[in-house]
């Protein structure tokens, strides 16, 4: 070995990624190494760049809603009503009260959901492949609801500029409550498994540290800076949806370090239960789908509607609530009310007017086709949410035409990807798994 | 959210000379500065302890080149088919304009600012022509900037003067052209051939 190099050159690189087990998604990570100690790392990321502001503005407002779930694929819920309420915001509209009240609703699902994620997979990395298995199981249930009310799992487009796609299914009340008992009872398990664990105590305190000031130098929001003790939330400081008539509370960390993120995710979990339970006792009743004669009319199935109709016994139809194919659910005519604003120029009329009167179709052609659209006057909105790693902020230009000038999104991840350098340096190697763990890293929106 | 129009006056006493102008819509304030100005009114609105700027949420670029110059579809002569009633774009209260000539403003950097302190946002926006935009950068008050930057410098071809590490961050190195610029074809391909040495 030769002594008399300088010191700098016994630094090894090494390369993690952009194919790593580690690195959720694709990102590289060059770290400069001396011996386990990180001296210095270099962050490449772009390996999942699709041109998603690009896409959106050639095409139609509505575009890029399938798109916006692709941002953060693990909460597609919440990118989705972030879109659609900048351009409601722009084109001055707002959203029915109880469709509000779903949008409440399931972005805290979808949070929940992100953070088992989350935790979950930042716990297998450190061993503990038990909590991995029990909170996908847990995110099972969640998902189970986000298939009964969207019918997807993962890539959803649920919102609609103006309202949802669909209202929420027959029992969705019960099931969830059910889902949330099941949820509570997994974190209960985790936390037993995890919290007082010393294999995951030791590896999770006092590694991957942020101060305070730097996380706020850094842009950082969402559980990684109230990890740091900043109680900041764009949920409690700019109310949207209904949030300001929930009660809730903002749980933070005081070190900043891997472990406080760890508890803040799990208690955000509890707060976005607590949420959604408020939400299921508040929601105000969408209209009661009666027939001519005042009686209650059950959901009936699209081809059994049509049996009857056949034989003749058409009296009540007019108010009957159809059950669709699951691709049309919830575009009929009573729920569509409901969850839409009364907005013509934005929402798309129930699929029933669409087929069967000529004000529907006119409706439908002139938001559908080339060259129609939804028209926001001149103008820009930045429109904030809180997503599950932290303020997600859509930036919308509209000249005027039916294609948005610009779209921006502010993704949450990207500024705490820029302060992973700072939180690796002076860290071993096995700090970087953890770190990178509680970060949250979603390729989606990270590279857009 | 309740924005402060005090905002507008603070800085239109403290800095006069550095503002193009200065406008609200949908509740939300909007400034302009001109770009030589910008270093200099950032750290005014992080340091004034009426303003307190402390978090970079934002920022990003925008190329005005086809600004209402795609209304294809409105109604026009090519199109003759007018929108129903219902469907025309309902005015909303405030009007907007951009304040500045697009002919001679190609370009411009939008910051989002808030502060955590007030709860309040303000939006900065400097205006850049379309030959050599410069701006300097803010990386030294907000370590968010570094990104940023780097990310309006791949997607824009603006350039942030002071900022110290300026490289492509989401395309890749070997790129030609900035893919967000409104001449830019989405349609065009530019294969990656692998390490350029």
């Amino acid at each position: 070995m030769d002594t008399a190099r300088p010191a700098e050159a016994r630094h090894m690189f090494l390369n993690m990624g952009p194919s790593h087990p580690a690195m959720h998604g694709i990102i590289k990570l060059v770290v400069q190494l001396d011996g386990e100690r990180v001296v210095d790392s270099n962050v490449d990321i772009g390996y999942l760049h699709r041109a998603f502001e690009k896409d959106a503005e050639a095409g139609p407002y509505n575009n890029a809603i399938p798109y916006a779930d692709r941002l953060n694929y693990v909460s597609p819920l919440i990118n989705n009503f972030g879109y659609c309420l900048a351009i409601e915001r722009l084109l001055d509209i707002e959203a029915t009260e109880r469709c509000q009240y779903i949008r409440v609703i399931m972005s805290e699902i979808s949070r929940i959901s992100d953070h088992l994620t989350c935790v979950g997979a930042s716990a297998m990395e450190l061993g503990a492949f038990t909590v991995f298995l029990y909170m996908i199981k847990a995110r099972e249930w969640l998902w189970e609801l986000i298939e009964s009310v969207t019918g997807a799992r993962l890539t959803i487009s649920y919102g609609r500029v103006g309202g949802v796609k669909a209202d929420l299914p027959e029992g969705f009340e019960a099931q969830t409550r059910a889902a949330l008992r099941e949820v509570r009872k997994v974190l209960l398990e985790c936390h037993a498994l995890l919290t007082r664990n010393r294999i995951f105590v030791d590896r999770m305190q006092g590694t991957g540290i942020i101060a305070k000031e730097r996380a706020i130098s850094y842009s950082i929001t969402g559980p990684f800076l109230r990890g740091s003790g900043v109680a900041l939330d764009v949920r409690k400081a700019t109310p949207y949806f209904v949030y300001d008539r929930l009660s809730f509370d903002i749980p933070t960390g005081e070190h900043g370090d891997n472990y406080d993120r760890y508890l803040v995710r799990m208690e955000e979990m509890e707060q976005s239960m607590r949420i959604i339970e408020q939400a299921l006792a508040q929601i105000p009743a969408g209209p009661l789908n009666v027939d001519l004669e005042g009686r209650v009319m059950p959901p009936m199935p699209a081809d059994l509607m049509v049996d009857e109709a056949k034989m003749g016994r058409v009296a009540g139809f007019l108010q009957a609530r159809v059950r669709l194919d699951p691709t049309l659910e919830g575009s009929t005519r009573g729920p569509h009310g409901a969850v839409n604003a009364n907005e013509k120029r934005a929402v798309l009329p129930p699929k029933e007017d669409t087929y069967g009167n000529i004000e529907g179709l006119m409706q439908h052609f002139k938001l559908v086709m080339y060259g129609h659209g939804i028209r926001p006057s001149k103008g820009e909105y930045y429109s904030a949410v809180e997503g599950a790693n932290g303020e997600l902020g859509f930036y919308v230009i509209s000249d005027g035409s039916e294609r948005p000038y610009r779209v921006r999104v502010r993704p949450p991840c990207f500024t705490i990807m820029a302060a992973l350098p700072e939180l690796l340096k002076g860290g071993l190697v096995a700090d970087i798994i953890p770190t990178f763990g509680s970060v949250n890293m979603i390729g989606g929106e990270l590279d857009r | 959210m309740n924005p402060d129009p005090t905002l507008t006056a603070l800085l239109r006493s403290a800095v006069p000379q550095a503002l193009l102008g200065a406008h609200q819509y949908q509740g939300q304030e909007t400034v302009l500065v001109h770009a030589k100005e910008l270093p200099a009114v950032a750290r005014f609105l992080k340091e004034h302890p009426a303003a307190q700027f402390d978090v970079l949420m934002d920022l990003g670029g925008v190329d005005y080149l086809t600004f209402g110059k795609a209304l294809k579809s409105a109604p026009s002569r090519s199109t003759p088919s007018p929108l129903p009633y219902y469907m025309n774009p309902k005015p909303v209260k405030d009007t907007w304009d951009r304040l500045v000539p697009d002919s001679a403003y190609r370009f411009e950097v939008v910051y989002h600012l808030y502060s955590s302190v007030h709860n309040h946002r303000l939006r900065v926006k400097v205006p850049l022509p379309s030959a050599d935009p410069v701006v300097g950068s803010v990386t030294g008050l907000w370590a968010a900037a570094d990104w940023f930057e780097r990310e309006t410098w791949d997607m824009y071809g603006i350039h942030f003067d002071g900022h110290p590490d300026l490289r492509r961050i989401l395309m890749y190195e070997e790129f030609k052209g900035h893919p967000l610029r409104k001449d830019y074809p989405i349609y065009k391909r530019q294969p990656l051939m692998g390490p350029s040495n």
